[in-house]
């Protein structure tokens, strides 16, 4: 199946073995997008490489300036002023926001639910990529965060207007519940497909809300509690099948946990500097030595792991992606179902072929 | 299907969904923090004696897809500052390659370079027409304003400083010299 088939979302193909209609085996196929991100990154110095982590989940660029930005601060021993975490836990909840958004957009579009749901999920997300193209300059390489902080201040107005969108953003939640939630099409296609037992997605290290619509409870804003997680109160929603139906259930919750997470950081949020004092752009040379920066993606789990040799650029750089481990267990999921399922079964992995190929 | 019918009527009826900003007539208000592609900044009316960039090709060594060449000239010139500084005999950016990352502002200890808001750089021609020279980047202080006024108030306010602190210690030099002339000046008798 594919590379041209809508649900592929990019550059991606699926090797299936059919009986019938019925999936006996399958092999995803990708690479056709590898751009060599992590040796690139070990070629150009430890900023340069900021900008090309905009690039890996397009999506989600300022989960992966974060995750970026914790394993330097973590190799060169930088704190955060107070601002800037905020402004981190913002930004970041903000761009979960739109990606279960479009996500949930795109399952229901691999259903056959053409154009409508999707044009509603861009609605919404239109409003977010707009506050971040007045904070950062970009809608989606934002390339805003900096080891020790943000590159800029939010600029005036800028906190009232997410405070606005926040506000607003429960109401259009109720409204994708009452499209989809109890429908009966997506019940049908969703419920008890593609189910994922919780032994194996630890196993298989499956992280995110695939993992959590196992049942299984670990999510890295409570575990690790990096950044300042551990002031705001939230729940983390499990599933209880670990079929897409939890997978879709889960996203949906989490939404509604992330508006109150916003709503607590936009009431909090102190004045101050964005920029650790210390930190330097230009001839930024960290201890030789070794980090492993981690945080909770939309995704899942995002890692990278950096090792320095005291030069202007990492000695070795590494990703951990979310969406290409959350992709291993697509054969497991997918034996055993109609070949119809298959499309909505990795749209329910919620991949972005960027990441996947590095 | 209430809900399908409450968006459809409200696209005719909200207000914040009925406008359709025709485009190229019609354009939306520009956004003070949107970049596109650097541009070199230049003081006065002179583009080529204004320009800011002394070459110090730092952010050639830095920018992350490397689209930033430059070639130093021989000859020298003052700054802001009445420092005799570098300046460029080439400075080319190819866009085709720019990612809009704004490494390039960030690094440059002179404030020569800033990130533009134009976005109309298409050309039938594909590969010549992106190559931007020295000549095609060079844009006036007062274009810095208009586009992006409170970093532009900033940076002017910075500059003013340094300026303003050059003279002083210009002048101290000056009359330290003056008086020195005077104290050894072999024309004049001691005393008269």
């Amino acid at each position: 199946m594919g590379p041209h088939h809508p649900s592929t979302h990019g550059v991606f193909r699926m090797d299936v073995v059919l009986e019938g209609e019925t999936v006996v085996k399958l092999k995803p196929v990708f690479g056709y997008l590898h751009r060599n991100h992590e040796k690139i990154a070990e070629g150009t110095s430890y900023l340069g490489s900021m900008p090309y982590t905009d690039r890996l989940d397009y999506f989600c660029s300022l989960t992966n300036n974060w995750a970026y930005a914790l394993a330097v601060e973590k190799l060169a021993g930088l704190q955060v002023p107070e601002r800037a975490e905020y402004l981190r836990v913002i930004t970041a909840e903000l761009t979960r926001l739109q990606n279960h958004t479009c996500l949930i957009g795109f399952l229901v579009q691999d259903m056959g639910a053409l154009g409508t749901p999707l044009m509603y999920a861009f609605r919404e997300r239109e409003k977010i990529l707009d506050l971040f193209e007045e904070l950062t300059g970009a809608r989606m390489m934002c390339n805003y965060m900096r080891f020790g902080g943000c590159r800029c201040d939010a600029p005036s107005g800028w906190l009232e207007r997410v405070k606005r969108v926040v506000a607003e953003y429960p109401r259009f939640l109720d409204e994708y519940e009452k499209l989809f939630t109890e429908n009966e099409i997506l019940m049908a296609r969703t419920q008890g497909v593609g189910v994922l037992p919780g032994a194996l997605a630890v196993n298989a290290g499956i992280t995110g809300p695939m993992l959590r619509a196992s049942g299984v409870n670990y999510d890295l804003r409570k575990v690790d509690r990096y950044g300042i997680y551990g002031r705001f109160s939230f729940r983390v929603p499990l599933g209880a099948h670990g079929d897409v139906y939890d997978r879709y259930m889960v996203r949906l919750l989490e939404m509604r946990e992330s508006v109150k997470i916003l709503e607590q950081a936009l009431r909090d949020i102190p004045a101050g500097p964005v920029m650790d004092s210390k930190a330097k752009l230009r001839g930024f040379r960290p201890k030789p030595g070794e980090a492993y920066g981690r945080i909770e993606a939309p995704k899942g789990e995002l890692g990278f792991y950096l090792i320095s040799d005291g030069g202007p650029n990492p000695y070795r750089y590494r990703v951990r992606p979310p969406s290409f481990i959350n992709l291993t267990v697509l054969e497991d999921m997918c034996v055993g179902q109609k070949v119809a399922d298959v499309v909505i079964i990795l749209g329910s992995v919620d991949i972005v072929l960027g990441e996947v190929d590095r | 299907m209430m809900v399908t019918a409450r968006n459809f009527a409200g696209s005719y009826t909200d207000p914040a969904r009925l406008v359709t900003v025709e485009y190229p007539e019609e354009r939306l208000p520009q956004i003070e923090n949107a970049r596109t592609f650097p541009f070199l900044v230049y003081d006065g009316e002179n583009a080529q004696a204004g320009l800011r960039c002394v070459a110090c090709q730092i952010c050639e060594k830095e920018c992350p897809p490397q689209c930033i060449y430059i070639v130093k000239d021989t000859t020298k010139k003052r700054d802001h500052a009445g420092k005799l500084q570098m300046q460029p005999k080439i400075f080319d950016i190819d866009i085709s390659v720019c990612m809009g990352c704004q490494i390039c502002v960030e690094v440059c200890p002179f404030d020569a370079i800033k990130m533009d808001v134009a976005f109309e750089h298409s050309t039938g021609d594909r590969f010549g027409r992106l190559l931007l020279h020295k000549e095609d980047l060079a844009k006036p202080n007062s274009y810095y304003q208009r586009i992006h006024p409170t970093e532009a108030a900033e940076t002017d306010a910075r500059m003013a400083m340094e300026r303003a602190k050059a003279e002083a210690k210009a002048k101290e030099m000056a009359a330290k010299v003056a008086k020195a002339t005077e104290t050894f000046d072999p024309g004049k008798t001691p005393g008269a």
